[in-house]
């Protein structure tokens, strides 16, 4: 079995988010980057299901030079392989194109993204892989099983889960469940500076978003505290003052 | 030129967030003076139908086809986006809900659209046609332009309100060619809990964290969220530990919501935690430790043990409502 996973490089999840030049760019100063967490649970599954001589695993990441840190952190963790499409992600239609332009006419049996990168909280990557290859694309996943050509797959859905079945190739955003994150261990990330990592040139694709701004949320006023022995004033607040209950 | 919105069915029956959806569709429809029309796919009765036209649906077309009673992904996006097609719409809006993050960016492709998905408010108007999404986990939001001609926009569960605006809604059948290999994915079974407010779009919501010390306290979360109508959730320590699922867990790997109300109740807040509920209207955090992050962001705060706090505030609760 060859699985393809796809990751992203997202700010640490303890990054304080800032802005520069107006709020209109990202602040990258003094930011640390890892693999989205989502897709080292992508990652971690890949591996558990080519173990033992089952299969690859090949991740790939749009991105330009300074990524590779991040991809070779997922070639520890246990990847066989990397690709890097060498272009900046522009956005989420422009990654997704690149890398269905990879994956097409190679006989990838499985592809795994995250469920969204916590940077931009797309979760668009996998299914608009799914359109542009025209295969079946499962959203947030939490269980995922392979018996030959059939998958039974666990989804979350609100206030619950629905179990579905897929044959045949397909994409599925993984989440929370599919596997625990794998940690590398020394031998992994010794044999991660020599397995390969090969760059290649990105197609051209539309563009159909743009960022033209951030805001940070309004900061909260100070808290109002109430004793712990008067409860009721704090159901009388929420009702009167908040209007929430 | 028109408006399409995605109307989502669980049981034959819309939820809140449906109508909240065609409420943001249809204050679009308005900016761009043009007519909302609504999309249903599955077994909807006609009775239940005709409700979309309260909340701005001049239309409604009705899918019923025996291959997509549930629900199957492709099938769907192709569906909707060949609905868009016929009916002229250019900007596709549907709930950014677990369904709706997994068609939104099928058809952004098929229509060769932008995608803004976890919009929370209406595009600008003043030229671009931008929408304000969230990013960062919560940490902020990023006004994104959507470019293209066409444009698909998931709006988040509470984000913008039901708001009524009644018209008649004339229901049409759709029918649209479906192939083969959009039915790739077979549902096998369907597990709701109908007992419990679902968590995503619950507009009050208990959550607890370490501080309750085992999975055998939760009975009082449990009780506060009932007497309440609240959902439960966790903190990320508290799923990892299996104490609680992750389906539960909310913060900057866990889910991210946005309710009207959000007790805390021996949650610190570290910045993955507030990350996932920053955005929580009201906040009201219940800790033994003063020094916890968490009340720098709260709006009204306890400082004192969980185990004393939340009995009291369950009978104070109980006086409350008579």
């Amino acid at each position: 079995m060859k699985i393809l996973v796809c990751i992203s490089n997202v700010p640490d999840t303890t990054t304080k988010i800032t802005f520069t030049n107006d709020n209109t760019e990202f602040n990258t100063a003094g930011v640390q980057y890892i693999v989205n967490p989502y897709d080292e649970i992508a990652l971690s599954r890949a591996i558990e299901l080519t173990e033992g001589g089952k299969g690859t695993v090949t991740v790939i990441n749009v991105g330009e030079a300074a990524n590779d840190p991040t991809i070779r952190k997922a070639l520890a963790i246990g990847a066989d392989d990397a690709i890097r499409v060498n272009a900046a992600p522009r956005d989420a239609y422009f990654v997704a194109k690149q890398i269905a332009e990879y994956a097409k006419g190679k006989d990838f049996n499985l592809i795994l993204t995250g469920r969204e990168s916590i940077d931009y909280n797309g979760n668009q990557v996998a299914a608009m892989v799914g359109e542009f290859l025209d295969i079946p694309s499962v959203s947030i996943i939490k269980k995922l099983a392979i018996d030959g050509d059939t998958a039974t797959i666990e989804r979350e859905i609100e206030g619950g889960k629905e179990v579905l079945t897929v044959s045949g190739k397909f994409i599925a955003s993984c989440a929370e469940g599919v596997a625990e994150p794998k940690i590398p261990n020394m031998r992994g990330i010794m044999s991660a500076r020599t397995k390969p990592l090969n760059v290649v040139d990105a197609v051209d694709a539309e563009e159909v978003t743009k960022v033209i701004k951030y805001e940070t949320p309004a900061p909260r006023g100070t808290v109002k505290l109430i004793p712990a022995d008067q409860t009721e004033s704090l159901i009388d607040l929420l009702h009167s003052e908040a209007k929430v209950i | 030129m028109s408006v399409l919105v995605y109307v989502e069915q669980a049981e034959g029956k819309f939820k809140k967030s449906v109508f909240e959806a065609v409420s943001y569709a249809k204050a679009i429809a308005d900016q761009q003076s043009t007519n909302l029309t609504a999309i249903s796919i599955g077994d909807v009765a006609d009775s239940e139908l005709k409700e979309l036209g309260k909340y701005g649906a001049s239309k409604v077309l009705n899918v019923s086809a025996d291959q997509l009673k549930t629900f199957v992904n492709q099938a769907y996006a192709s569906v909707i986006a060949a609905a868009a097609e016929k009916e002229g719409a250019d900007i596709v809006v549907l709930s950014n809900s677990f369904s709706g993050k997994g068609l939104a960016p099928r058809i952004a492709v098929k229509l060769k659209a932008g995608l803004a998905d976890g919009a929370v408010d209406l595009p600008s108007t003043d030229g671009k046609f931008a929408v304000k999404k969230t990013a960062f986990s919560g940490k902020a939001f990023a006004i994104t332009e959507l470019t293209s001609a066409n444009k698909v926009i998931a709006l988040n569960p509470n984000a913008f309100g039901v708001k009524e605006n009644a018209t008649d809604a004339a229901i049409e059948t759709f029918t649209a060619d479906v192939k083969q290999s959009d039915l790739g994915t077979v549902i096998k079974e369907i597990v709701r809990a109908t007992d419990k407010v679902s968590l995503p779009d619950a507009e009050l919501v208990v959550s607890a964290g370490r501080g309750l010390k085992g999975p055998e306290n939760w009975g009082m979360i449990e009780e506060l969220a009932g007497l309440l109508g609240a959902a439960t959730a966790c903190s990320k320590p508290v799923s990892d530990a299996d104490w609680r699922p992750h389906s539960e867990h909310v913060g900057q790997t866990g889910i991210a919501i946005s309710p009207n109300l959000y007790i805390a109740i021996g949650i610190s807040g570290a910045i993955q935690h507030l990350a996932g509920v920053s955005s929580s209207k009201v906040i009201v955090v219940i800790n033994k430790d003063p020094e916890a992050p968490f009340f720098k962001v709260a709006d009204y705060g306890i400082v004192g043990d969980a185990f004393e706090v939340v009995p009291k505030l369950i009978e104070a609760l109980k006086a409350h409502k008579g």
